[in-house]
Formats: structure tokens, sequence, C-alpha cells
């Protein structure tokens, strides 16, 4: 069957809600208006209002209600429509999802999942196109997943409400249009470990969530130049999996990090540290980093093209390495 | 539900528990922030007294007395500001954070504003599974100006949420009087604007407190959040680094004069419900109950290190 990113997501939390009485959606315009990007329409219909719940414009309360309500043993669905507004919900997922369960002691969990849209590309300019998904990664106490792929959209959503911690699922803008190919009963991924999307001995790209088409493009072309690269897909940003990461980049000694958020103090610094750390007898030259310039996120498509990373960005890196190495 | 003795006696120990923290911490033997909660006895006592063990309790980081009075083993609270395994938080809270599982406290929150929004989920939990439960909510008038609170009045009123909110207005949030920061400062006419039953009540009066709390609990049960102004009063500083530059002597001294605990004394006395030698005797039991939380807590041991990362998740230490 082929489904988008959009109906993948859908497809899960339908099948969640079918399966279980305790998972309930609620967030902004989930219901009559089927979901800010669509994700959830026709799920009103379907399950009703009280378990799809539209809410009012107040982000800090509905995400604290969904924590008291995961408290009480139900395992809510939170919508926040982009992580640009999560911010005003950030003290309801630093200071109570993040740290209830160390705070009193294991004798609460907050078994949550808070799905939101990430990333540019899409010219909605500086206030609806950023990628938090760093900030979050740097929270201990609660996981932070990035799907990639359709597969990712389908699956993930089942065992992040089966886990006992507060789950984080942030959503690229434009995979929701991604399509493929999927068995009709796609199978449960697991969420705690990187995928090797594509095997390669000359370069490692390391990536995750919107970045993962061009890195996959990049490593077509670079193909067409007699270069292998292997590409990484992070997929869950915390806890990281470094193991993955560590192999792949002992095999092919180069690595560059893809990653949407700005470079500065972010996901792709991170990883980087860590090859440094684990892995620096097996690199033959220094890390590289493709990332957002430092500027909010401008309007005008050429402008947003040149800040975010892209397959001539990629591609750039990836010679560059190479012809040191 | 308590008798007019029960609930002396449960002022009492909230007082010789706070009395005793304080000079445990000039000691050194508590650290931390630590809010004491003297003077607003008749709040925790009057509220909590009506409620039924299952019900949830939210309350903030001034919450020994309603750890205590939720049924919490003061062992276990003083534990817990030694930073003793043996507390109700295994150490890890200290003060601010008290939490029992067992009793339905979620915890004590040192965010302002902070825990109402779990409260609210916690009455929409019990709402979407069909549970009669109440969720006692307690936070400062200093609340009221935050976003959160605006948010979750509204909420649990739209979604007809079993919510008591009980705002302890004690005419200060740290060192801001309450007209320095709002410019309206009815509370209760402000919140009832949300669509709930609110009003206010003399929260030096643990009678006055007992029974506003019984009216609003039979609207809260019958499925309707409720507002309580209970207008009180902090007899000691905002926490133990307060020089109380911002309010008279003279006004402390005037607010003492209504010392809910004397008061209610008094007045058991006057009617012949109590006698001195009885009123003295249920002072000197509190007392001995501290002693022997001081006690249990002195006797308590301290997490080991190798432990630090447990609990940030279910199942493992960070990675
Ligand atoms: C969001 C937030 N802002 C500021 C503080 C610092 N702070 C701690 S207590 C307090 C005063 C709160 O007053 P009130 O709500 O009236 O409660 P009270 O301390 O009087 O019981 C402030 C400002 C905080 N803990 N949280």
């Amino acid at each position: 069957m082929k489904l988008t990113g959009r109906e993948a997501m859908r497809q899960a939390m339908r099948r969640a809600m079918a399966a279980d009485d305790r998972v309930f959606l609620m967030g902004e315009d989930v219901g009559r208006y089927g979901g800010c990007f669509g994700v959830s329409k026709g799920m009103l219909e379907e399950f009703g209002a009280e378990r799809v719940r539209d809410t009012p414009l107040s982000e800090s309360a509905f995400v604290g209600a969904g924590i008291g309500a995961a408290m009480a043993g139900l395992r809510p669905i939170v919508e926040i429509m982009t992580c640009n507004f999560s911010l005003l919900a950030l003290d309801q997922i630093l200071n109570n999802a993040a740290t209830l369960r160390h705070m009193s002691d294991g004798q609460f969990g907050v078994p949550l999942v808070i799905r939101m849209t990430t990333g540019g590309g899409r010219q909605l300019a500086a206030q609806h196109s950023h990628s938090l998904e760093g900030w979050y990664a740097h929270i201990p106490g609660i996981k932070v997943l990035t799907p990639g792929t359709v597969e990712d959209f389908a699956g993930m959503l089942q065992p992040a409400l089966d886990d006992p911690d507060p789950v984080l699922i942030f959503e690229h803008g434009a995979l929701y249009n991604a399509e493929a190919e999927l068995a009709d009963s796609a199978p449960a991924v697991d969420i705690t470990s990187a995928a090797l999307r594509r095997t390669g001995t000359d370069i490692t790209l390391i990536t995750y969530g919107g970045s993962l088409p061009l890195c996959l493009d990049a490593a077509d072309q670079l193909a067409a130049d007699g270069i292998s690269a292997e590409v990484v897909d992070l997929r869950v940003l915390r806890p990281l999996d470094d193991t993955t990461v560590i192999a792949s980049v002992s095999r092919t000694h180069r690595a560059v990090v893809v990653d949407e958020g700005w470079r500065s103090v972010g996901i792709a610094a991170e990883v980087s540290a860590r090859i440094m750390e684990q892995a620096f007898w097996e690199l033959d030259g220094p890390v590289a980093r493709v990332c957002t310039a430092e500027v909010p996120l401008p309007y005008p498509k050429h402008l947003e093209e040149a800040a975010l990373p892209s397959v001539g960005r990629v591609l750039d890196a990836a010679r560059e390495l190479v012809g040191h190495g | 539900m308590r008798e007019g003795i029960d609930l002396l006696r449960d002022m009492l120990l909230v007082r010789h528990f706070e009395e005793r923290c304080a000079r445990l911490y000039q000691e050194s033997r508590i650290r931390g922030f630590l809010h004491l909660y003297v003077g607003e006895e008749a709040v925790a006592a009057g509220v909590l007294g009506e409620l039924e063990p299952d019900d949830n309790l939210v309350a903030t980081y001034r919450e020994h007395g309603h750890a205590l009075l939720k049924g919490v083993d003061p062992g276990a609270v003083m534990a817990e500001m030694f930073g003793r395994q043996e507390g109700c938080s295994g150490g890890r809270g200290g003060s601010m954070h008290l939490f029992d599982a067992a009793h339905r406290l979620f915890g004590g929150n040192a965010i302002v504003g902070g825990g109402l929004p779990l409260a609210v989920g916690l009455a929409l939990a019990d709402r979407l599974t069909r549970t009669p439960r109440v969720t006692a909510c307690f936070f400062g008038e200093g609340a009221v100006a935050e976003g959160e609170f605006h948010e979750c009045m509204n909420l649990a009123a739209l979604w007809e949420l079993p919510v008591l909110f009980c705002c302890e207005n004690n005419l200060y949030a740290m060192g801001t009087a309450l007209e320095r920061s709002e410019a309206d400062t009815d509370l209760s006419v402000r919140a009832a604007t949300y669509g709930m039953a609110a009003w206010s009540v003399d929260g030096m009066d643990v009678e006055a407190v007992q029974h506003a709390t019984r009216r609003a609990l039979a609207m809260v049960r019958a499925g309707q959040p409720c507002f309580l102004e209970l207008r009180t009063y902090r007899f000691r500083a905002h926490s133990m680094y307060d020089p109380e530059l911002y309010r008279d002597k003279a006004e402390v001294a005037r607010w003492k004069e209504r010392d809910p605990i004397a008061a209610f004394r008094g007045r058991l006395e006057a009617a012949g419900v109590l006698s001195p030698e009885e009123a003295e005797r249920l002072d000197r039991e509190a007392a001995a109950r501290v002693d022997d939380a001081v006690a249990f807590a002195e006797a308590g041991t301290l997490e080991p290190l190798e432990t630090l990362t447990r609990h940030v998740y279910a199942d493992r230490g960070t990675r």
C-alpha cells in the first residue's frame, strides 16, 4: 500500500487508539479542522470528541494536562502544531515531564507522546521553520525521535506509546508528502537505534529526519563520481546510538554530519564530539558539518535554500573531505 | 471529615514541624530552599481534612503541611529534607519536591504555576476513565499573574474537570505585594469570569475553610471545577534568605494576633470541648511526633553514588 508520511502517522494513531482506550489525541485543531497539517483528518468522526480533543491555544496547559493524564495512567498523544510553538510549553516539558520520575524517586512516570512538526523549506519564514529537536535532545529524562522515512512515520508511534517515559516525535514538514510502499501490517520499528540506510566504504554521511532524503541523493551523486558513501540515519536523537555511528566511521574513516539545526551547539556538534572521543584514531580527516546558517530562516526561496543544508552543500563537504583524506 | 480536635491536632503538627525545620536549617542540617507554612496552617488543615484518601493533591514548594495532612509520614517528609534515601522522594527532591504515590501526592512543584496543568491533566484522566475523584491543586496568589494559571482555569471550566483550585493568598509573592502585581486584586471575582464557582474565605479560620471546602467539594464531585481564595498570611520569611524589607513588623504582629491555632484553641476551650490540659497534651504530642520524625531522618542513609542517574528513565541510566 502506498502511503505518505502524513497518512502513515494517521494510520499509526488510528491503530493505537483502536487497540487501547487509554490512548487519546489532543491539541490545537486536531479534531474539526483535521490537524493543521491534516495528519488527524477523519479521526474525530472515527473516535469522537472525547478522544480526539480540540484544545484552546494554551500550549502550556494542554501539554501539562497531557503530563498529568499520563501520570494518572492514560497514554495521551499531544500534538503541537510546530516546534516553534512548543516553546510556550517548554516549562512543562523540561520542568515537569523530564524531571518528575527522577524527583519522585521513580514513584511517578510520564508515559506521554508529544508530536510536533519541525523544519524549514516551505517558505514559512522565521517563526514556523526552525529545527529545535537538538534543543530537546539536550534534556535528560525525555526521548527524542526524528523519523526520516515513511516507515518510521508509520512505525515509531506505537513503541513511543509503549515507552514508560515521555517521547517527543519531530515530524519534518517536508516528509508529510513523501511517499513509500508499505506492507499493510507495517512492522513496529525499534526506537533505540540508528539505521544504516545505505552502505559504502569511503565516507559516512550522518543525518536524520528531513535531511535524510538529501543525503541519500548526495550519496547517489557521489557514487557517480566513484565515491562510495554510507548513510547513517540517527532516527533517535536521545538517547543517541553511538554504536552504529562509531562502527560506520571506523569502516569509512571519514564523516560528514548533516543536521538542519543551527550549526553552533547542535546535534552535529554532539555527534562530532562523540566521534572524536570514541574513534579519533580511526579518522582520516576532521569531521565535517553541514547545518543551517546562523540566521532566523528568511522567507524568500533563494535565501531560505541558501541557509538550509542542501545536496550541493553535502556534496561539497564530502568531496573536500575525500580529496583531503 | 475531621472533627474540631482533629483539626487542632493537624495544625499543631504542621506548626511544630515547621518551627523545627527552621531550627534545623539554622543548624545547617537542612539546606537548599526552605519555605515555611507558619501562619497558614488553617488552610491546609481545613481543605485536606475534607479530602478522601483517594483524591489527588498537587502542591507548591511550600507544601510540608499539605504532605503531612495528606497522610505522608512525618519521618519520611523530614528525611526528605535531610536528603536521605528514606525520604518520601528518596532524598532527591528535598523540601520543595515532596512526592508520595501511595497518598496520591503528585508533587511539590517549584515552578510558580507549574502544577496547575498537571492538576488539570489528572482530573482529565479521571473524567475520561469515569473515576469519581477530585484533584486539589494548591498555589499562591503569585501564580495568578502567570499565563499558565489563566490557561488552566479556562481549560478546567471548558472541559468541566473535577479540580478544586486552592489559592493561598498570603498577600506577598516573595516581596511583591498583591496590589503591586495585579490590576484587580479581587481574585475570586476574576476566577469567576472563567465560568466556575469562586469565592473568598477567611483562611485564618480553620472552620471557615472547612465549611467552604465542603461546599466546594460538593460542586467539584458533581463535575464542576471550583476556586477558593483562602486569605491568609505567612508569619515567617518567604524562605530562609529573606530579610523581609518589604513589610512592616507591625503588620506581621497584627496578623499574628489572628494566629489560626491560638484562635481555634481558644474557641474550642470556650465551647467547653477542650480543656487547657488537653490542649497542652495535644501540643506535647505534636512535638513528640516531630521529635520522632527528626530521629527517623537522622538515622537515614545517603544514596550511594552508583545510582546517581537512576530514574532518569524507567529502564536504565542515561546514555
Ligand atoms: C515561574 C517562576 N518564577 C519565579 C519563581 C521564583 N519564586 C519562587 S516563590 C515566588 C513567589 C510566589 O509567591 P506565591 O505564588 O504568592 O506563593 P507563596 O510563596 O507566597 O506561598 C517566586 C517569585 C519561581 N519559582 N517560578
